[in-house]
C-alpha cells in the first residue's frame, strides 16, 4: 500500500498527489511515470512524474480527472493507500547541455515538463519555457516553471491571462525571429504535440514529446501502448515515453487513445451513480 | 469418505486394460458462457480405476519424460491404494505446482508419450492422476506444512518473476535452506499462470493455492518491484549472494503487415492480460475493459491463440475463427485444446495466411486479408512449408483481430544489464546444464532463456538452477 501524503487541488479536475513510494523516489529520474492500481477492482494507469523526493521517499503525481479511475483518485484523501504504484517506468530523458532548450507545456503536460525543465537548466542550458491553459483558473506551476527557466511565457486559449492564444503563436514567433534554438520539449495534449512538431519540423529543430499512451502492464508484456515511430513499431512503456515528435504517428496514436471510449464512458457512469449514492 | 478396503495391489496377474478413464468435462454448449472450469477432474473412483491400469513397469520410462523427475509410478501406486495424501508427498518431493501441472502440462509428449501402455493402447492419464492426487488433498487434508523458519545466517538469494520458473526455483532453494525473496513486477504472482491462461483452463484459486503453499515454505513476494528499474541486477547483487532471473517471454510479436496498429487489433499478451489478471470479464465491476466486436480472427495456432479464441468466444463474440498458415495437423496446440475449441465452435481457417488489416476512416478493423496457402517440402523445423497458392487473395470481415504468434523474451533486464550476454533473439545466454549466466552468480531460466516454452520446462530450468546456485554457494 502506498499511502497519500499530500493532495492539492490545482483546479477544479486537476488535482496534485504526493506518495510515499520510497524505493521508486530513490530510482525516479525526469521523463519517467509510475503506474497506478487504486484497488482490488482498478485498472493500471499510467501517470507521469511531475517530481520526486528520494530523501522524504515521495513521487508527485499532478492528473486531470477524465475518467473512471482519475476522478476517483480524484476522490481520495491525505492517509489515504494506493493499492498498487509500479515505477519507475521508461527510459528517462537524456539530460546534456544541448545548449537552448524551448520547453512547451500544454495543460497538465506542464507536470512532467518541470522536472525535465529542472534538470536541462542544472546541466547548463539555457531554458525559455512556454506554458499554456485553456483559462487562468487551471494553471498551474507558473512559479515553478519560472524559477528553471531563463525566460517564460504563458498563454491561454481563452486570453484570460497571458498570451492569448497557444503555445504554438509564441514558439511560432521564436522560430520566425530566428532565435537559435538547440533542442524543444513538448509534453501537453495529442493535437498540441503533433501541431508543434509540425511547426519545428521545417525548422530543422530537434524535438521531443512524451507520449502518454493506454497501458496496461507498463513493462513492455502487452504492446498495448504501441505508436508508429517512422516507420518502426515502438512500444511507448519500455522504449519511451519520450520520442522523436518530428517521427510520431500522431494520427494513428489520436485514433488509438479512443479504443475503449464506450466502455471508458460506462465506467464512469457508473462511477457517477455509485458516488452520488454515496454522498444522499 | 468411502475408502476401499479391497487390499489386491494393483498389477498382481490383472490383466491389462488399455482403455484409459474419461475426463468428465463441461458441456460445450455451456461452458462456452462462462469462465468456469472446463475439465472437472477424476473423482476417488475413476483415479483409482485410471491408476490402477498402472503395470508398475520395471524400467518406467515415464520418469524420463518427466522435466521435474517426478517419481510417476511411485505415486500412481499410491493413488491405486486409495493412500491419496501420500501420494501428493511423493508428487511434492519433486514438484512445487502439481495443480497446476497436472492441468497445463503437455504430457502427451512427456511423460506419458513414453508409458509402456501406450504401445499397445492409451497411456496411463498421469497428468489427470496428478491433477487428482493435488486436488484431493487441497479438499481434504488441513494444510499442516510448517513454516521453513529463515535459519539466520542463510545465504539470501534473489529470485526475479514469480511465474513457473521462479516460483520452483524459489521453493526449492527454500527447501535447501536459504533465504529466498522473489521479486515480481506485476501486482499478483503467478506470472503468466496469471495473465496468460485463462481461468476455464486454470482456475486462479489453484494458482492462489500452490503459491500460498510455497509462501508457507517461507518464500517472500514483494509485488510492484520492476527489476532494471527500481533496482539493477548488480545492485541486487550487494545484497544478495546469487540471483536467478525468470522474468519470462513477455515480449509480443507482431506480422509486421500493414494495419496491425488499428483499433481493435490486439497482441494475445494484452487482450489475455486484460481477461485473466485485469478480470476484464467482469467489466464494469471491474474497470479494465476488452473491447470485443461480434466477429474475431485470432491469428496463430498454439495454445495462446487457442486460448484467445475460446476467451473471445466467452465474452460474446458470435463467430470466432482461428487463422493458420499449416493445416489442423502443424497445430501447435494441445490436441485436447483444439478439440475443446472445436467443440466450442471455434472455426478454423487453416492453410489461410493474413497479408493486410483494412480499416476504416476511424481506424477501426473492417476486414482482414488473406491469402490461401498450401504445404510443400518440409522446412528446417521438420513440418511442411506452407507455400502461397497464386492469386488466391480473399477478405474475412472482421471486427476484431488478436495476434497469437509467440512472444520473445522480456527486454528490461537484458536492456539494464549490460554484462549480460544476450543471444540474437534477444534472450539472456544460459548454459542449459546450470543456468549460469555471463555473470557469476547470476543465474537465468525459463523463458526468457529459451523464448516462449512450456510451464514445466520453465520449471524444469528453475530445478536445474536452484541446484546450480546451491552448488556455486558452497
Amino acid at each position: 500500500m502506498y499511502k497519500i501524503l499530500r493532495k492539492e487541488i490545482l483546479s477544479a479536475n486537476i488535482k496534485l498527489m504526493e506518495i510515499f513510494a520510497p524505493k521508486v523516489a530513490q530510482k525516479a529520474a525526469p521523463g519517467q511515470f509510475i503506474i497506478l492500481r487504486i484497488d482490488e477492482q482498478g485498472e493500471r494507469i499510467p501517470l507521469t512524474i511531475a517530481d520526486f523526493n528520494a530523501e522524504k521517499g515521495t513521487i508527485t503525481m499532478i492528473f486531470q480527472e477524465v475518467g473512471k479511475t482519475t476522478s476517483q483518485l480524484g476522490t481520495m484523501k491525505v492517509g489515504d493507500s494506493i493499492r498498487d504504484f509500479l515505477g519507475p517506468l521508461g527510459i528517462p530523458m537524456h539530460i546534456k547541455n544541448y545548449g537552448r532548450v524551448v520547453c512547451v507545456g500544454g495543460g497538465v503536460g506542464v507536470a512532467p515538463l518541470y522536472p525535465q525543465a529542472r534538470a536541462l537548466k542544472q546541466a547548463g542550458n539555457e531554458i525559455i519555457s512556454i506554458i499554456g491553459a485553456r483559462s487562468k483558473s487551471i494553471l498551474f506551476w507558473e512559479d515553478e516553471i519560472h524559477k528553471v527557466s531563463d525566460k517564460s511565457y504563458i498563454t491561454t486559449d481563452d486570453g484570460s491571462y497571458g498570451h492569448h492564444g497557444f503555445v504554438s503563436d509564441i514558439l511560432k514567433r521564436l522560430l520566425e525571429e530566428k532565435e537559435r534554438i538547440d533542442r524543444i520539449i513538448a509534453i501537453g495534449p495529442i493535437p498540441m504535440m503533433r501541431v508543434l512538431c509540425e511547426l519545428t519540423k521545417p525548422y530543422n529543430v530537434p524535438t521531443f514529446v512524451s507520449l502518454n499512451s493506454i497501458m496496461v502492464d507498463g513493462t513492455g508484456m502487452c504492446g498495448c501502448c504501441r505508436v508508429t515511430i517512422g516507420d518502426e513499431v515502438k512500444f511507448t512503456c519500455v522504449d519511451g515515453p519520450d520520442f522523436d515528435g518530428h517521427k510520431v504517428n500522431f494520427k494513428e496514436l489520436n485514433a488509438r487513445m479512443k479504443r475503449f471510449v464506450p466502455e471508458e464512458k460506462e465506467a464512469m457512469e457508473l462511477f457517477r451513480k455509485r458516488s452520488s449514492c454515496i454522498c444522499q | 469418505m468411502p475408502i476401499d478396503d479391497n487390499k489386491k495391489t494393483p498389477g498382481t496377474a490383472k490383466k491389462i486394460n488399455y482403455i484409459r478413464e474419461k475426463m468428465p468435462v463441461q458441456d460445450p454448449s455451456k461452458r462456452k458462457n462462462n469462465f468456469e472450469e472446463v475439465a472437472l477432474g477424476y473423482n476417488e473412483e475413476t483415479a483409482k480405476k485410471e491408476a490402477s491400469r498402472c503395470i508398475q513397469c520395471k524400467t518406467a520410462p515415464c520418469k524420463n519424460g518427466c522435466p521435474v523427475e517426478i517419481d510417476i509410478p511411485a505415486f500412481i501406486k499410491l493413488v491405486a491404494e486409495g493412500k491419496y495424501d501420500e501420494s501428493i508427498k511423493k508428487i511434492k518431493e519433486k514438484n512445487n505446482l502439481p495443480a497446476i501441472c497436472g492441468r497445463v502440462c503437455p504430457q502427451e509428449t512427456q511423460c506419458e508419450s513414453l508409458c509402456t501402455l501406450g504401445k499397445k493402447g492409451e497411456p496411463i492419464a498421469i497428468g489427470r492422476l496428478e491433477r487428482f492426487a493435488a486436488d484431493y488433498e487441497a479438499a481434504n487434508v488441513p494444510s499442516n506444512e510448517t513454516k521453513i523458519s529463515p535459519s539466520t545466517p542463510a545465504p539470501k538469494v534473489a529470485v526475479i518473476g514469480s511465474g513457473p520458473a521462479g516460483l520452483t526455483c524459489a521453493a526449492d532453494l527454500k527447501r535447501m535452506g536459504y533465504n529466498v525473496k522473489i521479486f515480481e513486477s506485476l501486482h499478483a504472482s503467478g506470472g503468466v499462470l496469471r495473465y496468460g491462461i485463462p481461468e476455464f483452463r486454470l482456475p486462479k484459486s489453484i494458482l492462489d493455492r500452490e503459491v500460498k503453499y510455497i509462501n508457507t515454505l517461507g518464500v517472500e513476494i514483494e509485488y510492484n518491484m520492476i527489476i532494471g528499474r527500481v533496482a539493477t541486477i548488480k545492485e541486487l547483487m550487494q545484497e544478495y549472494k546469487a540471483v536467478f532471473i525468470g522474468s519470462g517471454a513477455g515480449l509480443p510479436y507482431f506480422l509486421n503487415i500493414p494495419g496491425e496498429n488499428l483499433n481493435g487489433v490486439y497482441s494475445a499478451n494484452e487482450f489475455l492480460t486484460r481477461v485473466n489478471l485485469m478480470k476484464a470479464y467482469k467489466f464494469p465491476q471491474f474497470d479494465t475493459p476488452a473491447a470485443m466486436g461480434k466477429r474475431v480472427g485470432v491469428v496463430g495456432g498454439g495454445n495462446v491463440a487457442m486460448d484467445s479464441a475460446r476467451v473471445a468466444l466467452r465474452l460474446g463474440a458470435e463467430e470466432v475463427y482461428i487463422i493458420y498458415r499449416r493445416s489442423e495437423e502443424e497445430l501447435p496446440a494441445r490436441k485436447e485444446e483444439v478439440e475443446h475449441a472445436h467443440e466450442e465452435g471455434i472455426k478454423f481457417k487453416l492453410l489461410t495466411n493474413p497479408i493486410k488489416i483494412i480499416g476504416d476512416s476511424e481506424g477501426n478493423i473492417k476486414e482482414i486479408e488473406c491469402q490461401q496457402m498450401e504445404l510443400g517440402e518440409p522446412d528446417a523445423s521438420g513440418r511442411k512449408r506452407p507455400v502461397v497458392i497464386k492469386d488466391s487473395e480473399f477478405t474475412i470481415p472482421m471486427d476484431t483481430v488478436i495476434i497469437a504468434i509467440g512472444q520473445g523474451p522480456n527486454p528490461l533486464i537484458p536492456q539494464t544489464t549490460s554484462e549480460l550476454s544476450i543471444g540474437k533473439h534477444g534472450n539472456i545466454v544460459t548454459n542449459e546444464k546450470t543456468g549460469e549466466t555471463s555473470i557469476p552468480g547470476v543465474f537465468a531460466g525459463g523463458d526468457v532463456a529459451t523464448g516462449a516454452a512450456t510451464v514445466i520446462k520453465a520449471m524444469g530450468a528453475g530445478k536445474i538452477a536452484a541446484k546450480s546456485i546451491d552448488k556455486y554457494l558452497h
